[in-house]
């Protein structure tokens, strides 16, 4: 605990600041201000501290955290500045699963309810709703024991023709043995998105059973003869891995392949393509041009456009064409999951919906092994193995919110709190790089699903636009991806950065309204049954009146005639103060949503102050 | 002249027409004096385009063989293709559009000819009076003055007749300072904040000259808007060192010595080609479909559009904190005072008076601030971003003030009782128009021109309520306080529903616009039902009572 601690505004350049007191918790960092206004920050969202040279008020402290929130504090006293310097240094580096703060949360859930709560998501269930097993694909067992791939799931679909040799085989001449396998099915034009990892083709090198491996997915789509084979990767880093053995089809030894790049950059440019951003999107007093010409270099929103364009090809592909495609890139689990998961999305309707997209989640980067741990670091690990990969998946989802602002059942606070617990290690979800690693953890019964957790208040996520009508159930979603349409995600990047947002927000007056209006339609219910009640009173006998009078005057009559109006349609501000990212409840959010007041801000975010002005 | 002279084909039937994001259409064509007519001649879904020639911009004809296709650019930035048969046809149409839309008399324009077709309910053309406005003033404060001195426009071309004047600076004392400033634009009143007291004025810059030259009314004038032992700020919209060459062509800036009680500020913000350029580039970059990531932002960031946003919503916000938040009255003044100054002080007004942001009070800021006070939009309109003329006077400086508004009202969505769609409204007839209230440079042309007795008001039009409902912004509430806007590059946007207008399918988007005001009119509806029902139970109950009784 260390008293009398300032919190800096990040952009505000008149100086002002909160004073308060910093506790540091076992799982958080926690600071109260003067009037009593708390902000925790979660020790596993702690990307970096950075001490700054001492000034005269103190030693600044400045936190940036995985959910792009940076604080900056500065402490009067050096030796306490140095002790929380080390002490965060520590805590936010885990060495092992076991010490991540899902191990240690306790949300009151009994064990069956936990049970429960692992059990809501069930990809076999989806399997079946995509219509598989059928005829052409049936499920395997070849890797029922992660014999074959460890980083699979147990549970595969393949075609029916793939014998278990030819599967074995293909597996040995894919990168990590990820060998073609459904991801999903199209019931309507029976044709199917597969995924796999790079062949080991190197310059010349083949396989019979995997080229029967292709041909079997081919075949298993009686609507058309060649397939698509995508390679996410540009073609010159694919040409590249050739030398290391590794590489991508040779259109000559498969047949009836149509072979395909799509140019997405690796995890290390999308690294340091966020990075960029970050840094550009952070500086103070930033001009328009800077700011442009630094989203231009960053190349950030160049590579959003690109898994877009990937996924629209993809979902193209079988929506127009009716033809199957088989995605990959190098080990097929970062940009692989990308084109997937985005081309499901543009062609099933039900991935738009909230459970839908918890299904699209569990199936495409848990289960088929996106390696969270490594890419969020997790754990105290390799830093080039840190990626952004599944937050442009978000960003990519929230582009097309924007473009079809009815065709989604959740909301962009839905896309955040997803991300927040990606990065939160609050729940068992996200832990691990592959399902095998997480059975190992025995995640399922010594930590908690997220997911329940989200359903449970699925009403902060709803979309009060959302109309099921609007696309039916596989229709094509068809998002325009000329370069204007795409966006700087501000409530992404600056989620902390209150006064860069709008002071009023018409999202949450729309959703307000809309709750309203269910409660409104409710009342109007029970009155007209209390009305209904009356007129039937009409012939009463006089004891019943007399038992009535001597009730108290009902609540109605003693209210304004229009005291509903008195209530606008504001969101109510829950007084509850919850730990930040300690349950679900998403009260970063609610940060925006008390800002919706329409008080003056306190500060005037301009970028001059008087004082400064010249004569 | 007669319009039938230069309309040597005045007819074109199987004319196709093309337009971005609709299929093509086939029809016929006509030409009258002041409107191309496009008919599909589908009967089952009939479809008519009325193009006015003063909103064409520029036209591109070419030739393959006989088949002549024109390319329309028009001002409100929508760009349509006519394939028109027949060589003949083809050249004479476009040769009488390019006459048309390119007429040089004023009488000749379409308001001189319209004849409305709804009832004048009141006549917007009287509407915004400057008496209205100094009623209003009078009921706060005494200070003040109404003061005729230009009546017949002698000692100010581009003032309005009647102007708002410290009480205690009587008209000869105005006249003396006429000549110490630019085009004879005194400093007036342009805004008076009730919650302390203090004044906005606008004026042009003083003619100081390399001498120094001074006048002793002028700095009555200005000082008479402070309180006692009080400083004030001047903001000038020009760098420092074009206020100094200013000196060598007459103008200049006030200077410390004679005016020590105001403090000066050089917010500079840019001006004719210079703003021209940019919307001209702007327009490009969001017309080419074909731009990659890399180099859409590269165009957005080479047209400065957004630059000249934020900085004139930083000056204007600059200039209401110095009267909020300072205390401190304000002089605005760039070069002439027509352009930039009235962009600052009509967007302070936005951020410092609640008034301004309902539907009638932004139309009484735009007649008083723009029209009145003479912002040339004859000149700075004759063109839009596809012309090739580049006159120096055209610039949308208007544009730009209304794009400002448009940025604060997506900060403030609740707080603006009009919606995007009356920006845009504005935007298309500033730039053309069947109604007379753009025409004209100044009053002081309009009179002449007799644009009251000629030509509708566009206020009467819009003012009526069936038109005025589609203007309206379904979650307005009044806000009584101060809006101060982030002008922060992340917070500002680019005006998709001007730019990208016609650029982008909107289906989508204009649906999910239609569910939110669905919404809230649903949740009037019950609202009042609730009401309703609450008052028969109780009256019920009253009665019950009653009966017993």
């Amino acid at each position: 605990q260390v008293e009398q601690v300032k919190l800096l505004d990040r952009f505000s350049t008149s100086n002002k600041s909160l004073t308060g007191t910093l506790y540091l918790t076992a799982t958080h960092l926690l600071f109260i201000d003067s009037s009593q206004r708390e902000t925790w920050i979660l020790h596993h969202h702690i990307a970096a501290v950075e001490k700054l040279p001492l000034t005269t008020s103190g030693c600044p402290l400045v936190i940036q955290c995985k959910n792009f929130r940076i604080v900056h504090f500065v402490v009067p006293r050096e030796r306490d500045c140095h002790d929380i310097y080390n002490s965060l240094l520590q805590l936010s580096r885990t060495a092992k699963y076991e010490e991540l703060y899902a191990f240690s949360y306790n949300p009151k859930q009994n064990e069956s309810e936990q049970v429960k709560g692992w059990q809501l998501i069930d990809l076999a269930e989806e399997y079946k709703r995509m219509g598989v097993p059928n005829a052409h694909w049936q499920l395997s067992d070849a890797n029922r024991d992660y014999k074959i791939c460890e980083t699979y799931p147990r549970e595969l679909y393949v075609p029916r023709t793939a014998s278990k040799p030819i599967i074995v085989g293909s597996s040995k001449f894919r990168s990590k043995g990820r060998f073609p396998v459904l991801s999903y099915y199209h019931k309507n034009k029976e044709a199917a998105i597969c995924r796999c990892s790079q062949p080991l083709s190197g310059f010349s090198a083949r396989c019979l059973e995997d080229e029967h491996m292709l041909q079997a997915i081919s075949k298993a789509n009686p609507s058309n003869r060649y397939m698509y084979v995508m390679d996410t990767r540009p073609k010159l880093n694919a040409m590249a891995n050739r030398a290391a053995g590794k590489g991508y089809e040779n259109e000559d030894n498969y047949s009836n392949i149509r072979f395909q790049f799509v140019g997405i950059e690796n995890i290390h440019v999308m690294r340091s393509s966020l990075q960029k951003l970050l840094e550009v999107s952070g500086t103070r007093g930033l001009s328009v041009n800077d700011f442009l010409s630094g989203l231009e270099n960053s190349g950030w929103l160049r590579h959003i456009k690109a898994v877009l364009d990937a996924a629209v090809f993809l979902a193209k592909a079988i929506a127009v064409e009716s033809a199957s495609v088989l995605v990959h890139c190098s080990d097929g689990w970062d940009r692989t999951s990308q084109v997937c998961s985005l081309g499901a999305l543009l062609l099933d309707s039900y991935y738009r919906t909230i459970k839908g997209f918890m299904v699209l989640i569990e199936k495409d980067w848990i289960s088929f092994g996106h390696k969270f741990s490594d890419r969020c670091c997790q754990l105290d690990g390799d830093p080039k193995e840190i990626s952004p990969v599944f937050t442009q998946f978000l960003e990519s989802v929230w582009n097309l919110t924007e473009q079809f602002p009815q065709a989604f059942e959740y909301n962009e606070a839905f896309l955040l709190q997803i991300h927040e617990h990606v990065h939160s290690c609050q729940f068992g979800n996200f832990l691990g790089n592959c399902q095998k690693e997480r059975e190992e953890l025995k995640l399922k019964e010594k930590t908690y699903s997220l997911w329940p957790f989200l359903l449970a208040e699925q009403k902060k996520y709803q979309n009060p636009l959302y109309n099921p009508d609007f696309s039916p159930e596989l229709t094509l979603l068809e998002p325009n991806t000329v370069s204007f349409n795409f966006k700087f995600w501000r409530n992404m990047y600056h989620q902390f950065d209150r006064s860069m947002h709008p002071r009023q927000s018409v999202f949450n007056l729309i959703m307000n309204t809309s709750e309203q209006n269910k409660q409104l339609e409710e009342d109007i219910k029970e009155l007209e049954a209390k009305i209904k009640q009356r007129n039937g009173q009409s012939g009463v006998v006089l004891m019943k009146e007399q038992e009535q009078t001597a009730r108290p005057a009902p609540v109605a009559l003693k209210s304004p005639p229009c005291f509903q109006k008195e209530q606008p349609p504001m969101p109510v501000n829950d007084a509850v103060r919850t730990i930040e990212g300690s349950n679900t409840a998403d009260n970063r959010y609610s940060e925006l949503v008390s800002e919706f007041s329409k008080a003056e801000p306190a500060v005037v975010s301009l970028e001059y102050g008087v004082a400064r002005m010249t004569c | 002249m007669e319009f039938a002279e230069l309309i040597k084909t005045p007819r074109a039937d199987n004319v196709v027409l093309h337009r971005p994001f609709h299929s093509a259409v086939e029809g016929t064509l006509c030409l009258t004096g002041h409107h191309l007519i496009f008919s599909s001649r589908r009967q089952d879904n009939a479809e008519e385009l009325w193009l006015l020639h003063s909103n064409i911009d520029s036209i591109e004809k070419r030739f393959v063989g006989s088949l002549g296709t024109i390319v329309i650019k028009c001002k409100d930035l929508r760009i349509i293709q006519l394939d028109i048969p027949g060589m003949e046809e083809c050249l004479n149409i476009a040769s009488s559009i390019e006459v048309l839309s390119t007429l040089d008399s004023v009488t000749l324009m379409y308001p001189f000819f319209y004849r409305p077709m709804f009832e004048v309910l009141e006549d917007g053309w009287s509407s915004f009076l400057l008496e209205q406005e100094f009623d209003l003033l009078s009921s706060v404060t005494n200070e003040w003055r109404l003061s005729c001195v230009n009546k017949d426009f002698s000692v100010c071309p581009s003032y309005p007749p009647v102007v708002i004047v410290p009480k205690s600076i009587d008209d000869e004392a105005l006249r003396k300072v006429a000549l110490f400033r630019y085009g004879g634009r005194f400093p007036v009143l342009s805004y008076y904040h009730k919650k302390n007291g203090m004044a906005m004025m606008r004026s042009s810059q003083p003619l100081t000259g390399t001498n120094g030259r001074r006048c002793k009314e002028d700095e009555k004038l200005i000082n008479a808007t402070l309180r006692s032992g009080r400083r004030g700020f001047v903001i000038d919209t020009r760098p420092l060192a074009v206020a100094q060459q200013a000196r060598a062509k007459g103008g200049g800036f006030e200077q410390e010595v004679h005016y020590p009680q105001w403090r000066r500020i050089h917010k500079y913000i840019e001006r004719f080609n210079i703003l021209q350029e940019s919307f001209i580039k702007l327009v490009e970059a969001c017309n080419d479909q074909s731009h990659n990531m890399d180099r859409w932002l590269s165009k957005l960031e080479a047209s400065n559009w957004l630059t000249h946003i934020k900085e004139l919503l930083t000056a204007a916000c600059l200039a209401a904190q110095c009267i909020d938040r300072e205390g401190a009255s304000v002089l605005v003044h760039g070069s002439e005072g027509t352009d930039s100054t009235l962009q600052v002080t009509s967007l302070a007004q936005i951020i410092l008076d609640p008034r301004c942001r309902t539907i009638h009070g932004f139309e009484a800021l735009v007649v008083r601030e723009w029209l009145q006070a003479g912002h040339p939009f004859q000149q700075r309109c004759a063109q839009s971003a596809y012309s090739n003329s580049k006159q120096k006077w055209e610039a949308p400086v208007f544009l730009l003030f209304l794009e400002c508004v448009w940025q604060i009202h997506r900060q403030f969505p609740c707080s603006f009782e009009f919606n995007e769609q009356f920006l845009i409204l504005l935007f298309e007839h500033a730039y053309a128009s069947q109604f007379g209230t753009f025409l004209g440079n100044n009053e002081n042309e309009r009179a002449k021109l007799k644009l009251p007795q000629k030509t509708m008001s566009l206020w009467s039009w819009v003012n009526r309520p069936d038109e005025l409902s589609r203007f309206q912004n379904p979650l307005y509430e009044a806000n009584s306080l101060v809006i101060w806007p982030s002008v922060a590059p992340q917070s500002l946007q680019l005006w998709e529903g001007v730019f990208l207008r016609w650029n982008r399918p909107s289906k989508f988007l204009e649906e999910a616009e239609e569910e939110r005001i669905n919404i809230i009119r649903y949740n009037k509806e019950l609202q009042a039902k609730v009401n309703a029902l609450r008052r028969q139970l109780a009256e019920m109950e009253a009665d019950e009572e009653a009966q017993e009784e």
